[in-house]
């Protein structure tokens, strides 16, 4: 029996009721038990007492797209590397792309990170498992077995299936088993040796540019086949405008399909390259700031219904090359929340559409029991200083990987406190 | 011990303000007038390389290393001879490397480099922006002798003197860029030179070899060889490299010089006087017809010349800035 936890003195933010109210929340055994809006809450015998100072608290964020090293490649980031970054930055959940060494293609591996990362992680990692074996995009792996292991949802990570045969096979077979397929959306042969957004910038710099085409060409397929085997289909993630008039379309005849987007595309514009800076080389490539501009209003009007990190540790040998030759990635797991901030700060978004975005949806497309302030929930919790400012500095990043696209930038809010299973796994220190 | 005798440009031309660059990876880096200074400089140096006794002292003890990504060995001997004509020492390095170590090759190459201290290092590589990437690493200065598709700087320049030099100015002329644009970095930095220098550039090519958002860069922009060329002052044409002739890009070689290679009839859209220029190696019956490359109209051995002058110019002013 752990001591009961109250959090007293907060403004309850909690989109998946609706609630944005001052209470108190009172935790045991690392569930939420009662919720006081309105009046005073019992405090238990013994009962940790945290005073919220009228701080927001809201559901621990979860995080849907997170590449982490281990096993294999332990140098970029390991299990409890990443889990200390997730809770600094209020993520209490996160799903681990399978993208690993060996890749997550076998039930046994899928068990070993549940156990690992119960051991060494102090945010909850979801296992995802790889659609094809090695990621190869040849053959499918044991859906059911995977499923029955603990994966949460398919993906093939920063893989994208090409073969439509294959696609379909899979979309079909996963139905079976009622699993999320998540598929990062990228025509290879369309992309040729593209780099960055094709346009004006991407000539300047003498770049091979990626087409929007590259995005949308694949995405409609998709949601075709989505349509067509009844799987719970999710775009992992867009990052241009004729993706979101798709998606529209197919929401408006399949209920089942959903889209992410990453906090790099919402929040930076192709210019952000500069004079070929490498940490901001991700996949899909940072778009337009017409493209950017939609992303927000999709989120705003629904069509978007996630936002994720896409973090993506890559040390310095990787990503101090020519551009071209640079791999792909960020991370972001300890910028993800105050980054989506902005947007609540520039008044082109409400706290609840961003924070739904980062919990509820997250929860609802997963099938998760967290992402909400509800009795009998999960007591995964973070507490947050709204107008807190401070600056991003490399050296104060928690993340083995150093590779942030968000260095130096200045953020207002700030995670003070993050509860996982209703035990304090972060607190601020000033 | 003898006294040098031998004229110094920098001495000389007291007229020339200091460069204000340590650098030169892309002429979008340059001012107007440091463009035009360039220029004036270079036709100093085509005075020094036609007299009898070509050397000059200017960069006497200084150390220039050519490290050639790529091979070139026009772009380098050319580099070398203005580094020689100028009294530098120079070192020629090629740099074979696979493309997955490309990369890594480049970082520890810069370092190594610069603990042999260099004064100034030609650098060409096959990916845009390595240059600007190893000119981070180094202490000395970095010449950009032509980064992936990105640019080539000094052939901009050689470009500009040829024309100058024909044509007398540079002001109210219109040149046609022709060719593959899209993978050309020669194309880019003329078109941001002459741009810079407000003269109307037009590009001709067909669609597949048009850049996305060529039409920012360029003036006037065509898919038409006979349009495109109308009154056009010079032509310079670019060489296709074999493998965009592959099927994927232009179907073939023969159609592609059917509309796009340069020949009498397409060139008797142009101005009776225009000069027609190609950055070399040249594909005769590719991109330019062998009776065009080697008529009267053709300035393009000159051009090899004006290279010399033109990076001449640049190591003298790059080496010869007040904080070198």
């Amino acid at each position: 029996m752990t001591r009961p936890v109250l959090i007293e003195n907060a403004r309850i933010v909690d989109p998946a009721s609706g609630t944005d109210h001052p209470g108190a929340v009172l935790i045991e055994n690392g569930v939420i038990t009662d919720i006081a809006l309105n009046g005073p809450v019992g405090v238990p015998d013994g009962a940790e007492v945290i005073n919220a100072n009228g701080q927001v608290l809201a559901p621990g964020l979860i995080d849907m797209r997170v590449f982490v090293g281990e096993p294999g490649k332990e140098y970029r980031e390991t299990l409890a590397s990443a889990g200390k970054a997730a809770v600094a930055g209020g993520v209490t959940s996160f799903v681990m792309m399978p993208d690993t060494t060996p890749v997550v293609d076998d039930s046994a591996i899928v068990d070993f990170l549940i156990r690992r990362a119960e051991a060494q992680s102090l945010a909850r990692v979801l296992p995802s498992a790889a659609i094809t074996r090695g990621l190869q995009g040849k053959e499918i792996t044991e859906f059911g077995l995977l499923k029955e292991a603990g994966a949460v949802c398919l993906t093939d990570g920063a893989s994208s299936i090409q073969s439509n045969s294959l696609l379909r096979s899979a979309m079909s077979y996963a139905a079976n088993y009622d699993m999320p397929f998540v598929h990062h959306v990228f025509d290879a042969d369309l992309a040729g040796e593209g780099v960055m957004n094709s346009g004006l910038f991407a000539t300047v710099l003498g770049l091979k540019g990626l087409s929007r085409e590259v995005e949308t060409v694949p995405l409609a397929r998709d949601l075709q086949l989505a349509l067509a085997t009844g799987v719970r289909y999710h775009a992992a993630q867009i990052s241009t405008e004729n993706s979101l008039t798709l998606l529209k379309f197919a929401k408006s005849r399949n209920s089942k399909a959903t889209a992410g987007v990453s906090i790099n595309n919402l929040c930076l514009n192709e210019n952000d390259i500069g004079r070929y800076r490498t940490y901001f080389k991700v996949n899909p490539p940072l778009r337009s700031e017409d493209d950017r501009r939609a992303l927000i209003e999709g989120l705003r009007s629904g069509v978007i219904d996630t936002i994720h990190s896409d973090h993506d540790p890559q040390d310095s040998e990787v990503k101090r090359r020519p551009f071209a030759e640079a791999s792909n990635g960020a991370i972001g797991l300890e910028t993800l929340l105050a980054a989506a901030l902005r947007f609540v700060h520039s008044d082109d978004l409400d706290l609840h559409t961003v924070l739904k975005a980062m919990t509820i949806r997250p929860a609802q497309i997963l099938g998760l029991e967290s992402g909400r302030i509800a009795k009998g929930a999960p007591a995964d919790l973070v507490l947050i200083d709204l107008d807190y400012p401070w600056q991003v500095q490399e050296s104060a990043l928690v993340s083995k990987s150093r590779n942030t696209a968000f260095e130096g930038a200045r953020m207002t809010g700030k995670v003070m406190r993050t509860l996982v299973g209703g035990k304090t796994v972060f607190t601020h220190q000033d | 011990m003898p006294q040098d005798t031998s004229p110094s440009v920098a001495g000389q031309s007291g007229d020339f303000p200091p460069f204000r660059q340590r650098h030169l990876i892309s002429i979008a880096d340059l001012k107007q007038h440091e463009i035009i200074e360039l220029l004036d400089r270079a036709e100093r140096m085509i005075a020094v390389s036609r007299q009898e006794r070509k050397s000059l002292n200017t960069l006497a003890g200084k150390t220039q290393i050519n490290l050639f990504f790529e091979p070139s060995t026009r772009t380098q001997s050319s580099f070398e001879i203005a580094g020689k004509r100028l009294g530098a020492t120079v070192v020629n390095m090629s740099v074979k490397t696979s493309s997955v170590t490309k990369g890594e090759t480049l970082i520890d190459t810069a370092a190594t480099l610069n603990a042999m201290r260099p004064d100034v290092l030609v650098v060409r590589h096959g990916s845009s922006g390595a240059v600007e990437l190893l000119s981070q690493k180094v202490g000395c200065s970095v010449v950009n002798a032509g980064d992936g598709a990105h640019e080539h700087p000094t052939q901009a320049l050689l470009d500009a003197l040829t024309i100058r030099n024909h044509k007398g100015t540079l002001a109210g002329l219109t040149v046609a860029i022709c060719g593959d644009i899209a993978n050309s970095r020669v194309a880019r930095s003329n078109l941001l030179l002459l741009g810079a220098l407000h003269v109307r550039t037009r590009v001709i090519a067909p669609k597949t070899l048009l850049p996305s958002g060529i039409e920012h860069l360029a003036t006037e922009v065509y898919t038409d060889m006979e349009q495109g060329l109308k009154g056009a002052d010079v032509v310079m044409m670019l060489r296709l490299q074999h493998e965009r002739a592959s099927g994927k890009m232009i179907p073939s070689v023969r159609e592609y010089f059917h509309f796009y290679g340069l020949d009498e009839r397409k060139l008797g859209f142009a101005k009776s006087d225009a000069i027609v220029m190609h950055p070399g190696p040249m594909n005769r019956g590719v991109e330019i017809d062998p009776a065009i490359a080697d008529s009267a109209r053709s300035v393009i051995t000159d051009q090899v010349e004006m290279g010399v002058a033109a990076r001449m110019a640049v190591l003298d002013a790059l080496l010869n800035r007040n904080d070198a």
